[in-house]
């Protein structure tokens, strides 16, 4: 205890100075600070100590509809017309964007940027669909409108050579990309798709409007509005292909959308979904859209590709949910005729 | 007077030329891409630095018999020295400049006397010499193994691959914990500096290299030898600085000692950073000197100015000797066959090494290839990574895919393009050849390898559980994969149709989208391997394609 006292010790041998009564209870107080500081921390770390679960995940269905009106139709289609053109139609016999979209409102639109393809290529949604409904958006009087999307492809290339990055900017959106670090476990309560990493501008939004594109896929014919949700996913989402009709079911029951716009303009009708050969894309010049997300996808399956809703396992399984029907001709598809 | 203004401007341009090659390396990146839905193309890679670096353009010449695209620009540096000496290395080259400032820190092993002593010249300084002469025979017989050690290659391979991936994860460590913060202010201010330092300096994502570690140990030990000895690594090992050195033996622009003046206290060596022997009693070592004007300064006489078509005693070229040149010549001339006769490059070549898109053929690339990873650097997908065995002991460090950790993108190009030997030619997208748009008949893609299923992994295959996401991110078209419809029986009994995926090697082009993609973690299902690659004849499956 004494040697402390050396610590003065001068170059100049001196006689080492007494050490004061005073000098000897600081250090003692010292000395226990340090000594209570590290027990306390000792104990309160050991108290911490548990064994690592994965903490449980907030649940949050995300139900962005609007009120149903009997006075405007459920699915709308729009035939012959250029992007621009098809999206104003669209809206206007659905009873215009006003409708879905409040004053002061969040939204997030979530076209399909998976591949590293040009609009040609019909693997990605029509940049000018977008922007499009991008400045509907702002004439509805939204506060911030989003575009966003999680790539398969390097998002970067995705965003910028699918031309929604420079046609969203253009209309004034903001554009988000899927930065790695903004995602949140949640709780999806389906029947396969239970706890996974969702893109955060996905939850939170006030009003989601989804703008897939019909693309042939090999797995179940074709791929249409509720696939899109695949994209708000991060993760290992290439396990979702091996329950692929309950995975999309449960994703259409976790993110409900206000509006689903299904770009129809170009169609890739093979080798989808990447395509790439300018030979698959057919020219079709039409948007289905709607309310009804399950009408829409079996409505565009049976034009298209002239697959039955029993084909297509999904659709029964959200039907089943009540998400909507997939006998679409019940519900008086308004179709108008843009002239060329 | 004007002497000792020099050093000013010295530093001014050590630090301009260091800033320009940094802001070169970092947007030599997927960043701030100009232009609409065209493709994507780089402003300004950092290749532009190796279009100064005469020994890539020397020994590129040597070894391919010819200079690829910008390369006879390094004349730009070549001719000057001519004149002036070395003052690319004390003026210039930022690998210099970092181990110049590196070399002026506080350090225990370089006080008064001894840091006096540290700079006097030495005979080891004469290394750099024989690894300059290795280098370039190794060149005449076909490898360009010299960019192991080229100051612009190190330092690209180095800031590129570990060092600024390094500083991404420390800066996104910090950010991270000031997002997560439950202070709303210290929220928004950490997601606003992200956003900030997103637009010029962070990743868009994390990249991870094999072999980072080592890279950045390696780099850190060059920069940390400064602390004992004055640029070490320029006096000793840089065979660009040798190069440079046996140029400026013309130089006209020399060391004038006043004899009268100097009272030989040795204090023009404080500073002196080549060790060249500015000290009176000896001759200036021309060679040695990189023009760093430190000692004009430093000398309290007054006795040491620069000055054109003086005439003095001098020494002027390497002092090398007979001995010393025999043995680089002997190096050079051993290695290469000696590696060559080793297995690897002709047989048993690694299944595994598949080389970025537009790459030579083996003998033509190893001819190239200078390892500065600049490729490794630029691709968007981190894909690209430094060898370790698999081009063997001879292509240590230069670039394969791994697909695993990222595929080769189908429509981009940019390894290609910023490339500064040609080991990678540069083609355009449409040369790839991956996404056609029309007139696929014709097509002849650039193809990286074939892939082959295992299928006592895949899950149609081997565990009667559909997947098929190998077709689906499958970018040719039409694809390489292609499925069959089979009846399974699974452990349940029940007879179950699903489809079984097989891989068509006429139009296989070795991307690797369908390894990144299979559910797999670990050993994926389908595996890329190099057979097929059509950089090489002699490594194909099929008679012929259709």
């Amino acid at each position: 205890m004494a040697s402390g006292v050396g610590q003065q010790g001068d170059a100049k041998a001196q006689p080492a100075p007494e050490m004061t009564r005073r000098e000897a209870m600081l250090q003692l107080l010292r000395l226990g600070g340090v000594a209570a500081g590290a027990v306390g921390a000792g104990i309160w770390l050991s108290e911490r100590s548990q064994r690592p679960i994965a903490g449980m995940a907030k649940e949050a269905r995300r139900d962005h509809r609007v009120a149903i009106d009997a006075q405007w139709p459920k699915i709308t289609v729009v035939q012959n017309g250029e992007p621009q053109a098809l999206v104003r139609q669209a809206l206007e016999n659905l009873g215009g964007m006003a409708r879905f979209i409040s004053k002061q409102d969040v939204v997030v639109l979530k076209p399909n940027i998976a591949w590293d393809r040009t609009p040609e290529q019909a693997a990605n949604t029509n940049p000018d669909l977008v922007a499009e409904v991008v400045r509907q958006c702002w004439q509805a009087g939204a506060k911030r409108v989003i575009v966003t999307d999680v790539s398969c492809n390097e998002p970067q290339r995705c965003f910028h050579r699918s031309g929604i990055e420079a046609a969203a900017r253009a209309a004034g959106a903001e554009v988000i990309l899927p930065d790695p670090e903004r995602f949140r476990e949640i709780d999806m309560g389906g029947v396969v798709l239970k706890s996974w990493p969702v893109f955060t501008p996905f939850l939170e939004a006030d009003k989601i409007i989804n703008l897939p594109i019909a693309k042939h896929h090999i797995l179940t014919g074709a791929t249409l509005g509720m696939k899109n949700w695949y994209g708000i996913l991060g993760g290992q989402r290439n396990q979702l292909h091996q329950q692929i009709h309950q995975s999309l079911a449960d994703l259409a029951s976790f993110m409900l959308p206000t509006l689903t716009l299904l770009d129809c303009y170009r169609v890739l009708i093979r080798n989808g979904p990447t395509g790439g050969n300018l030979e698959d894309v057919d020219l079709k010049k039409t948007l289905v859209a709607g309310t009804d997300p399950v009408a829409i996808d079996a409505y565009v399956a049976k034009a298209y590709w002239n697959l039955d809703p029993e084909q297509l396992p999904y659709l029964a399984m959200s039907e089943a949910r009540g998400l909507g029907t997939s006998d679409y001709a019940s519900l008086k598809v308004k179709v108008s005729q843009l002239g060329s | 007077m004007t002497g000792s203004r020099l050093p000013k401007w010295r530093r001014t341009s050590q630090i301009i030329f260091l800033l320009l090659f940094l802001v070169l390396l970092i947007f030599t990146s997927l960043r701030g891409v100009p232009g609409a839905t065209s493709d994507i193309h780089l402003v300004a890679p950092v290749r532009l630095f190796f279009e100064w670096d005469p020994l890539v353009a020397v020994g590129n010449a040597l070894a391919s018999h010819a200079l690829y695209r910008g390369l006879v620009w390094s004349l730009i540096i070549l001719l000057p020295t001519l004149f002036l000496g070395r003052f690319f290395c004390g003026w210039i080259c930022p690998m210099g400049t970092l181990q110049h400032f590196v070399g002026n820190m506080p350090s225990e092993s370089k006080h008064g006397r001894q840091r006096i002593e540290s700079n006097r010249y030495k005979r080891w300084q004469t290394i750099k010499y024989v690894v300059l002469i290795a280098g370039l025979v190794a060149a005449a017989f076909g490898s360009m193994a010299i960019g192991w050690l080229d100051p612009f290659s190190l330092l690209v391979r180095s800031i590129g691959l570990a060092i600024l991936p390094a500083f991404n994860f420390a800066a996104r460590a910090v950010l991270a914990s000031l997002e997560q913060s439950r202070v709303g202010a210290i929220r928004g201010a950490g997601e606003g500096i992200h956003n900030f330092l997103g637009l010029f300096l962070l990743d868009f994502r994390q990249a991870h290299f094999a072999q980072g570690l080592v890279l950045g140990i390696l780099f850190i030990a060059i920069l940390f030898a400064s602390l004992h000895v004055t640029r070490l690594w320029c006096r000793s090992i840089c065979p660009l600085g040798a190069l440079l050195g046996a140029v400026s033996r013309w130089s006209v622009l020399g060391l004038h000692k006043d004899r009268e003046k100097c009272n030989n206290c040795n204090r023009c060596l404080i500073n002196c950073q080549g060790g060249d022997d500015p000290i009176g009693g000896a001759a200036w070592r021309k060679a040695e000197c990189l023009m760093c004007m430190n000692c004009v300064g430093s000398c309290p006489e007054h006795a040491l100015t620069f000055r054109f078509f003086r005439k003095e005693k001098e020494v002027a070229s390497p002092d090398l000797g007979r001995r010393r040149t025999i043995t680089g010549l002997a190096a050079g001339a051993v290695v290469v066959p000696l590696m060559r006769a080793n297995t690897g490059l002709g047989k048993s070549r690694n299944e595994r090494l598949l080389r970025p898109p537009g790459a030579l053929d083996e003998t033509e690339f190893l001819a190239r290839c200078i390892r500065c990873g600049e490729c490794m650097k630029v691709c968007p997908n981190n894909a690209l990574h430094p060898t370790i065995e698999e081009a063997g002991l001879e292509g240590l460090w230069s670039p394969t895919l791994v697909p695993r950790i990222g595929y080769c993108e189908p429509s981009c190009v940019l390894c290609s393009e910023v490339c500064p030997t040609g080991a990678i030619w540069q083609i355009t997208p449409k040369e790839k050849g991956w996404v056609v748009g029309v007139d696929a008949a014709h097509n002849q893609p650039v193809r990286l390898g074939t892939a082959f299923y295992d299928r006592g992994r895949c899950l149609p295959w081997a565990m009667a559980t559909e997947c098929i996401v190998c077709e689906e991110w499958c970018p040719v078209s039409p694809k390489a994969i292609y499925v069959e419809e089979a009846q399974v029986v699974d452990s349940g009994g029940n007879t179950k149709t699903l489809k079984q995926p097989r891989v068509d090697p006429n139009r296989c082009v070795g991307c690797g989208a369908c390894e990144y993609a299979c559910p797999l973690q670990d050993r994926p299902a389908i595996t890329v391997t190099s057979i097929g690659e059509s950089r090489s004849p002699s490594s194909q499956i099929l008679l012929s394609r259709s």
